[in-house]
C-alpha cells in the first residue's frame, strides 16, 4: 500500500490550489452585485439576468454550438479513419508524410494554422463564415481524435477481429460488431474532446470566421480586452458548471460500467465453478 | 483492397487540402508584394500561364518580405523575446509540474482517477476563461493585491498584470496539465521494484530518484517539454491578456501585422520563418511519440 510523504501531499495542495483557485474566485465573483469587480457589494444574479437579455451573446452561443457538434462529428469519423490507417493500415506510399500531418497541427501555433486556412479560403473563393470555421476546426480536431482513438487500437487484441472474421463476417461486419463496440469509449471521448476544442477555440475562428458568423470566443475576447466585466464572470461560471457537471458524470457512469462489468465476469467464473 | 485505398484516401487527401496545401499558400503568399486591395497582395505565381507563369515567377522572386523582417528590429526581438519566453516557460511548467506527476504516481491506488480526473478538468474548461481568471486577480486593485495589502505584507500595490510576470503566470497555469500527464503515464508505469532494489544496492533515496525515477521519466519529460515549448512559442492570446507594451511575442506581432495593418506578405514571412524555427522541435516531438507509443505496443 502505498502512501503519500508529505512531501508529496504538498506538492498536490498547492499544484491543485494554483489550478483551481482562480476558477473557484471567478465563480464567487460572478454572484457580486457591485459593477467593479474587485469590490465585493452583496450577493445578487443580475448579471445572469444581463447575459440572458444580450442578444449578441446568445446569437454567437448558438452558431459556436452548431460549429463545435457539426465539426465534431466529421472529425471524430475522419480521425478514427485516420487512427486506423495509422495503427492498422501497414506500410504505404507516403505514411511518413501521413503521420506527420496527424500529429503536427497537435503543437502547431495556432496563429500559423488559422492564417494558412484563411488564405487558403480567399484563395479559392470561399466565403468566411459558418461552413469555413467548421472546416478549420474539423482539421485540427481530428487529429486530436485520431490520437485517441489509435492509442485504444494499439492495445486492442486483433485476434478478436480475425475470430470475427473467420466465422463468416466482412471485413465492415466486422469492424461494426467487434472493433467498434470496443473502441467506442475512445471515439466517444474523441468527439467529446474535439467538440471542447471547438467550443474554445479563439485564434482559428478569428481568421476563418467572416462578419456573418460570430462565435462566442471572439465575443468574450472582444469584451475582455478591454478588462475584467461582470457579465463574463457570469458567463465564465456557466460554462465552468457545464464542464464540471459533464466531466463528473462522465467519470460516473464509465466508473459504473466497470464496476457492472466486474460483477458480470465474477458472475461468470462463479457460474463456471 | 479497393477498402483500403479508400480508409486511407480519404483522411490524407483532407489533410493534403486544408494543412499541407494552405502552407503551401503562405510560403507563396510570403514571397509577394503587398498591395492595397483585397486580397492586399499582388500574387506573384499564376499556375493558369503554363510555363511562361512559372518562369514568371522565378524570374520576379524576391524575398524582400524576408529582407524586410531582418532590417527591422522589431522582428529579431519578437523572435528572439518569444523564444527566451517560451524556454522560461517551459523549465518553470516542468518544474510545478514534476512533483504534481511524482505525487500523482505515488498516491495510493485508489486516488488515482480522482487525481487523474481533476489535471484534465481544467483541460476541457474554456482555455480563454482560464486566462482571463487571472486578469482579476492579478490587477493593481485586484484580489492578491487586495490580500497582500490587507495582510500588511506590502504597503503600495504590486504592478503584476500587463507585465511578463504575469505571461508566466498565465503560461504556467494554462500549459500545467500538457506537462503532468506524460509524466503521469511515464512514471505510473514504472516497477517500484527497481526503487527498493536501488535501496538495498545502497542508494539514498535521493540518489534513488536521480539514478533511477528521473531517466526512467525521461520520455515523458521530453513530450511535455515538448508540449509545453512549441504552441507557447506562438502563444497570441496570453501575452495580448496578461502582458504589458514591452511584452514582445511573434504570435501577437503576427496577428497585429494581419488584422490591424493588413500587411499579408509580411505576416506570411513571420509565419514562414516562426515555422522553420519550431520544424526541428516539432520533428523531434514526432520521434519522441514514436518511439513512446512502440514502447508501449
Amino acid at each position: 500500500m502505498k502512501r503519500l510523504t508529505w512531501f508529496n501531499t504538498t506538492s498536490l495542495t498547492l499544484g491543485f490550489a494554483f489550478l483551481y483557485l482562480p476558477m473557484i474566485i471567478l465563480v464567487i465573483y460572478s454572484f457580486n452585485a457591485s459593477q467593479l469587480v474587485t469590490v465585493w457589494a452583496g450577493f445578487s444574479t443580475k448579471w445572469y439576468g444581463e447575459l440572458l437579455r444580450n442578444e449578441a451573446f446568445l446569437d454567437a452561443a448558438w452558431v459556436t454550438l452548431q460549429v463545435a457538434v457539426v465539426s465534431s462529428t466529421i472529425a471524430t469519423v475522419l480521425g478514427t479513419m485516420a487512427a486506423y490507417v495509422l495503427v492498422r493500415a501497414g506500410r504505404f506510399w507516403g505514411r511518413t508524410l501521413f503521420s506527420g500531418m496527424i500529429y503536427a497541427p497537435l503543437v502547431m501555433p495556432e496563429v500559423i494554422t488559422g492564417l494558412s486556412l484563411l488564405l487558403l479560403f480567399i484563395g479559392i473563393g470561399l466565403d468566411r463564415g459558418v461552413l469555413t470555421i467548421i472546416l478549420a476546426h474539423t482539421t485540427f480536431s481530428m487529429c486530436f481524435v485520431s490520437v485517441v482513438v489509435s492509442s485504444r487500437l494499439v492495445s486492442f487484441d486483433r485476434s478478436l477481429e480475425e475470430a470475427a472474421l473467420d466465422l463468416g463476417c466482412s471485413p465492415f461486419q466486422a469492424f461494426r460488431l467487434v472493433t467498434l463496440p470496443i473502441i467506442a469509449p475512445a471515439v466517444i471521448s474523441g468527439w467529446l474532446l474535439a467538440f471542447t476544442l471547438s467550443l474554445d477555440d479563439l485564434v482559428i475562428a478569428s481568421f476563418t470566421a467572416g462578419p456573418s458568423a460570430t462565435t462566442l470566443p471572439i465575443k468574450i475576447w472582444s469584451s475582455i480586452r478591454l478588462g475584467v466585466s461582470p457579465e463574463i464572470n457570469a458567463l465564465s461560471t456557466i460554462l465552468i458548471g457545464i464542464v464540471a457537471v459533464g466531466v463528473v458524470t462522465a467519470s460516473l457512469v464509465s466508473k459504473r460500467q466497470l464496476m457492472r462489468q466486474d460483477a458480470d465476469e465474477k458472475a461468470a467464473v462463479r457460474a463456471e465453478a | 483492397m479497393m477498402r483500403r485505398v479508400v480508409l486511407i484516401l480519404v483522411p490524407y487527401l483532407w489533410l493534403l487540402a486544408l494543412f499541407l496545401v494552405p502552407f503551401a499558400i503562405v510560403l507563396k503568399i510570403s514571397l509577394s508584394d503587398i498591395e492595397l486591395s483585397i486580397p492586399p497582395y499582388t500574387p506573384q505565381l499564376d499556375l493558369s500561364e503554363g510555363w511562361e507563369g512559372i518562369k514568371a515567377f522565378f524570374a520576379a522572386l524576391d524575398f524582400e518580405n524576408f529582407v524586410f523582417l531582418t532590417e527591422d528590429d522589431l522582428y529579431w526581438k519578437a523572435y528572439l523575446s518569444s523564444l527566451q519566453i517560451a524556454v522560461i516557460s517551459t523549465v518553470l511548467t516542468l518544474l510545478v509540474g514534476y512533483p504534481m506527476a511524482y505525487a500523482m504516481a505515488r498516491a495510493p491506488n485508489h486516488w488515482r482517477p480522482t487525481l487523474l480526473m481533476l489535471v484534465i478538468l481544467p483541460f476541457w474548461t474554456s482555455f480563454l476563461i482560464r486566462v482571463y481568471s487571472w486578469m482579476g486577480i492579478l490587477s493593481t486593485e485586484g484580489y492578491l493585491n487586495q490580500l497582500l495589502l490587507s495582510l500588511g505584507l506590502i504597503s503600495e500595490p504590486l504592478l503584476i498584470l500587463n507585465t511578463n510576470v504575469a505571461v508566466y503566470i498565465g503560461i504556467i497555469y494554462t500549459y500545467l496539465p500538457f506537462m503532468i500527464l506524460p509524466i503521469y503515464s511515464a512514471l505510473e508505469r514504472m516497477d517500484d521494484s527497481l526503487l527498493e532494489a536501488a535501496e538495498d544496492l545502497g542508494c539514498s533515496r535521493l540518489t534513488a530518484f536521480w539514478l533511477v525515477t528521473l531517466p526512467l521519466s525521461k520520455n515523458g519529460i521530453i513530450a511535455g517539454c515538448f508540449l509545453v515549448f512549441i504552441p507557447v512559442m506562438g502563444e497570441f492570446v496570453i501575452p495580448s491578456l496578461l502582458g504589458g507594451s514591452q511584452t514582445l511575442m511573434i504570435g501577437k506581432v503576427l496577428f497585429e501585422e494581419f488584422f490591424n495593418n493588413l500587411d499579408w506578405p509580411v505576416a506570411s514571412a513571420v509565419a514562414v520563418i516562426l515555422l522553420l524555427i519550431l520544424i526541428i522541435p516539432i520533428v523531434l516531438f514526432q520521434r519522441n511519440q514514436q518511439k513512446t507509443r512502440e514502447a508501449e505496443r
